[in-house]
């Protein structure tokens, strides 16, 4: 079991900041060493092993998460039912798999679907925004004894940070409710990125160099005042060592990642010339430095009214964005790295009111998961098409995330402790049977 | 409605016009206090208490061989108080009456004037917010967060007694929007659930917030550590299950509480029981009655206790017993938070004066630096006063107070204020929200970082704008050494060492930039010190 250190100055020997960039010396990295220095007289073992891994994939490196803010319905995006009542008139498209359709609006993802798989059968029990939006970043139910960290920040917070100058876990277009590090702590919490067709916030110093370098001369007669009589303590604040990253991460090469505008025209029209495709192809852009996991949000799917014309609307984003992604991660050899999920709080209900508006349905919702070795193609689960019964082969949010963590190669069953002394799974679930 | 654009357009250039010119011209300061009498500090069992509590820290020390630090300035002492009460710093304009004071008046003078003034009421009124219902919107239709705040506030300011406030939380009835106090069962009603109010959280709310426990940890399995069993909780959660939302608002009805064997998957109704100290649990009367008449009860120590705690890590920046809610049974109680607990109950729960307890102590007078090699264990036993970092809203109320010689409070132009409030939530945003983990110890992050050495609202506050501190304080101050310390004591809320004044005013007659730039790159510096980012 690992224990999660309480205090600040603890936390930090154990654990590299999300929002940090510093390579420390870690569990693996000490491994890797031992591996090198001392341990390569076991060669004949060695090579065997060696070989033995090769077989192995690797697993994947980053996630991308697209993020549905306001629970978009199932049955006008992956999971339609043509001619039925509940479709209320939503038809549906064929794609690249046989016996497998897309609500109208998905034409291009519907090219991209050998690569993507469906779950059609995610079950949740929370049927409001806030504690929606919680259970699917998190994997958990809210609990009042502890805050869980989103699926980024576990990611960030298992694996190693090497070579990253900026921050490793990125939210852009943040909603209402950004990943959080929750009880991992806010260095974990999700960096927030508005449009990246505007500039990184608050990277650009806004005086000349001379005048900058004269600030911070003046900042070392203030921090010596104030180190008397407190050394330790003042140093164990990391207040001036933050600052100093934070310098760091304005000068670096890196934060051209966030710049879009460096990419060709073509690629920029393929992901589309709106917000959110500029964030996916951010996302992207971020993963080729090393950013462990992005967050992209499109909100606008909360559709309690006019259901339909507004799924059109939020496809003509979606579609080109989320396909675009796909096929150039694919095309540069970086979707096996890198896994994508695209999911909301919750789905939408099979009934139509009468504002031509669906409400919220926690009870039988859609997502697409691909890319990380995680096996394309596949449709998990079937909804019942009058909308009454259970799913079959039910898929908790733990399970989806359980999945995800396997994918990065993250023990999705080991044991943290909770700042309170509380026990807690990584994943409340077990990866989904047949996409791994 | 063009007129209406128009008028509001006017009243717009007006009102900043107004507060321009107020700006730029000198503080129009009333003549300072200069003799204060506080009776309530001389009352003998109120001067008891403090030098009870004062002794009990001492013995701990002793017993433990700490060595303590020396008192802090009062200044020092006065940033604290701000900062834990109105979540910003002492305003130059403020800190030039408490030093027309004699020394020993200076405290209790700011202490009184800080809990008339509506700043301490709205934040103190906020941060009781958190414990009672968290940071979350609640649901859309039934939750007025805004006016749960306002009238947390409104109560705070008339030192309304604080078993009153809580028996009004857990047992109000009415519409949220009329009756404020109900917004605290409201936040938990859920559509899945009917609409209906749920117990089970309401249950667990109530132990952590009121009592410092956590029983809501027995929800599922009996506790691991205390004594606490599954029915423990069930049997406080059925005290809330007969309060139902109708047109009324919260009402009680009729209803059972029904709870589920987690093994063998059946129900039964569980009948509404506490804990502990059973004798003081009414027989009679509507079951929300019943339990805020036990949870409020003054032979209920955990009640007493818990408040305690809460409000010294409000103003202090961690709780006496660590983390906040744990206060269970078995876990050793210090002997000074004993103290001013009995001394809450034994006076009616009067929160001010509690406040008036803590600010008088030596624990939260002593200095955060000390002559001896000190550390984490003098900071556990309070020997030291403890660095913690401030909130995002100190951050924030801190940066917009330092940029203003003159005081923004209630009185202040609704303009600047409106203004004020928007850059505020703007920065908070960034900065990060806490949320209810109020009391962990972090540092700082890198966003932080950027934000305070790139970001606007710092940009904005110290750079070349007439209104600025920085500005006013080159066009008023009669030479460089007094600029220096206007500067120190408007950020830092302290004058500076010799050797910071002789290298800023040798910076202030380098040839170059201009006096308001020069000005302007000292508060920068300040600004981003840890001493201003954190509590000390």
């Amino acid at each position: 079991m690992e224990s999660l250190a309480h205090s600040g100055h603890h936390d930090r020997s154990r654990h590299t900041p999300c929002a940090g960039y510093h390579s420390m010396l870690n569990r693996r990295g000490f491994l890797g060493l031992a591996g090198v220095s001392g341990l390569t007289w076991l060669t004949p073992l060695g090579q065997l092993l060696a070989r033995e891994s090769e077989h192995k994939r690797e697993p994947a490196t980053s996630v991308i998460v697209l993020w549905m803010q306001g629970g978009p319905s199932q049955l006008e995006t992956f999971d339609p039912h043509p001619g039925t009542d509940i479709a209320a008139g939503t038809k549906a498209i064929k794609t690249s798999l046989k016996d497998v359709q897309l609500a109208p609006g998905f034409g291009r993802l519907a090219e991209e679907m050998q690569s993507i798989s469906l779950i059609r059968s995610m079950v949740s029990k929370e049927g409001d925004h806030e504690r929606g939006t919680y259970t699917l970043k998190t994997g958990h139910r809210p609990d009042p004894t502890v805050v869980h960290p989103s699926v980024g920040s576990v990611c960030c917070h298992q694996l190693p940070s090497t070579g990253v100058e900026i921050p490793r876990h990125v939210s852009i277009l943040p909603g209402q409710w950004p990943a959080r590090g929750g009880f991992f702590g806010d260095k974990h919490d999700a960096f927030l990125m508005d449009d990246p067709a505007g500039p990184v916030p608050d990277t650009q110093s806004y005086l000349p160099k001379g005048r900058e370098a004269d600030r911070l001369k003046h900042l070392d007669v203030v921090e010596g005042a104030f180190a008397k009589g407190r050394e330790k303590r003042v140093a164990n604040t990391m207040h001036s060592e933050t600052l100093a990253n934070a310098r760091k991460m304005m000068s670096s090469e890196q934060l051209t990642a966030f710049d879009v505008s460096k990419e060709p025209e073509s690629v920029r029209k393929m992901y589309g010339n709106t917000p959110f495709g500029r964030g996916c192809l951010a996302a992207r852009r971020l993963i080729q430095v090393g950013v462990r996991c992005v967050e992209v949000t499109l909100s606008g799917w909360d559709t309690h009214a006019n259901n339909h014309t507004q799924h059109t609307k939020q496809l003509e984003i979606l579609d080109p964005a989320f396909s675009a992604l796909i096929k150039d991660l694919r095309e540069r050899g970086l979707l096996e790295k890198t896994v994508v999920v695209c999911m909301g709080e919750f789905g939408r209900t099979p009934s139509v009111n009468p504002a031509g508006g669906r409400d919220h349905w926690p009870k039988n919702f859609s997502a697409a998961i691909a890319g990380g070795g995680i096996r394309g193609g596949q449709v998990i689960g079937q909804s019942d098409p009058m909308g009454k019964n259970d799913p079959t082969d039910p898929v908790e949010v733990g399970d989806l995330h359980a999945t995800v963590l396997a994918a990065v190669g993250v023990d999705y069953t080991k044991v943290l402790q909770t700042p309170i002394g509380r026990t807690m799974k990584l994943a409340e679930g077990k990866p989904v049977k047949g996409l791994l | 409605m063009d007129w209406a654009r128009n008028l509001l357009f006017i009243g717009v250039v007006v009102g900043g016009l107004t507060t321009l010119a107020a700006n730029l011209l000198p503080p129009s300061e009333p003549a300072p206090v200069s003799q204060y009498v506080a009776p309530s500090y001389r009352e003998p069992d109120f001067r008891l208490t403090v030098v009870r509590a004062d002794n009990a820290f001492r013995k701990d020390w002793d017993e433990k061989s700490l060595n303590h630090s020396e008192l802090a300035t009062n200044l020092i002492q006065i940033r604290r108080v701000a900062l834990g009460l109105m979540g910003t710093i002492p305003s130059l304009e403020e800190i030039r009456q408490i030093e027309a004071l004699p020394a020993d008046q200076q405290m209790p003078w700011w202490i009184d004037h800080v809990l008339k003034d509506q700043r301490f009421h709205d934040y103190f009124g906020e941060r009781l917010a958190r414990a009672f219902v968290g940071t979350e919107d609640g649901p859309f239709l039934q939750y007025r967060r805004r006016r749960f705040v306002t009238w947390l506030s409104e109560q705070v300011a008339r030192n309304k007694p604080y078993d009153g406030i809580v028996r009004e939380l857990i047992a109000g009835d009415g519409l949220w929007t009329d009756h404020p106090a109900t917004n605290f069962i409201t936040v938990t009603v859920r559509p899945e659930m009917k609409n209906e109010p749920d117990p089970v959280r309401l249950a667990g709310r109530v132990t952590r917030a009121f009592l410092g426990i956590r029983l809501d940890c027995a929800q599922c399995h009996n506790h691991p550590f205390t004594e606490w069993k599954q029915a423990d909780f069930h049997g406080l959660s059925a005290f809330f299950a007969q309060a139902h939302l109708g047109f009324r608002g919260i009402q009680d009805g009729d209803g059972a509480y029904e709870a589920e064997d987690r093994y063998t998957k059946t129900k039964s109704v569980i009948e509404p029981s506490v804990p502990f100290l059973k004798e003081h649990l009414p027989a009679n009367g509507a079951r929300r009655d019943r339990l805020a008449a036990w949870v409020t009860h003054p032979k209920n120590e955990f009640f007493a206790r818990s408040t305690v705690n809460r409000v010294w890590a409000i103003m202090c920046g961690k709780p006496l017993v660590e983390p906040i809610d744990n206060l269970e049974p078995g876990v050793q109680i210090p002997v000074p938070l004993q103290i001013l607990a009995d001394d809450f109950a034994a006076n009616g729960f009067n929160l001010h004066r509690l406040i008036r307890l803590i600010a008088s102590s030596e624990a939260f007078r002593l200095d955060s630096a000390s002559k001896y090699e000190v550390g984490e264990k003098e900071e556990k036993a309070w020997a030291v006063f403890p660095l913690t970092r401030l909130r995002p809203e100190q951050v924030a109320g801190s940066v917009l107070q330092a940029a203003s010689i003159s005081t923004i409070n209630a009185e202040t132009h609704i303009t600047i204020r409106l203004l004020r409030q928007i850059e505020r939530s703007n920065f908070v945003k960034r900065y990060g929200d806490t949320g209810e983990d109020e009391f962990e110890g972090r540092g700082g992050t890198i966003p932080q970082s950027l934000l305070r050495m790139n970001g606007e609202l710092v940009r904005d506050r110290i750079g070349g704008s007439p209104v600025n501190a920085s500005t006013r304080i080159s066009l008023v101050a009669p030479n460089d050494p007094k600029a220096v310390e206007v500067a120190y004591l408007t950020i830092l809320s302290r004058r500076p060492t010799p050797k910071e004044t002789t290298y800023f005013e040798q910076f202030l007659n380098e040839p170059g930039l201009g006096r308001s730039d020069k000005l302007a790159d000292i508060y920068w510096a300040l600004i981003n010190s840890t001493e201003f980012s954190w509590n000390h």
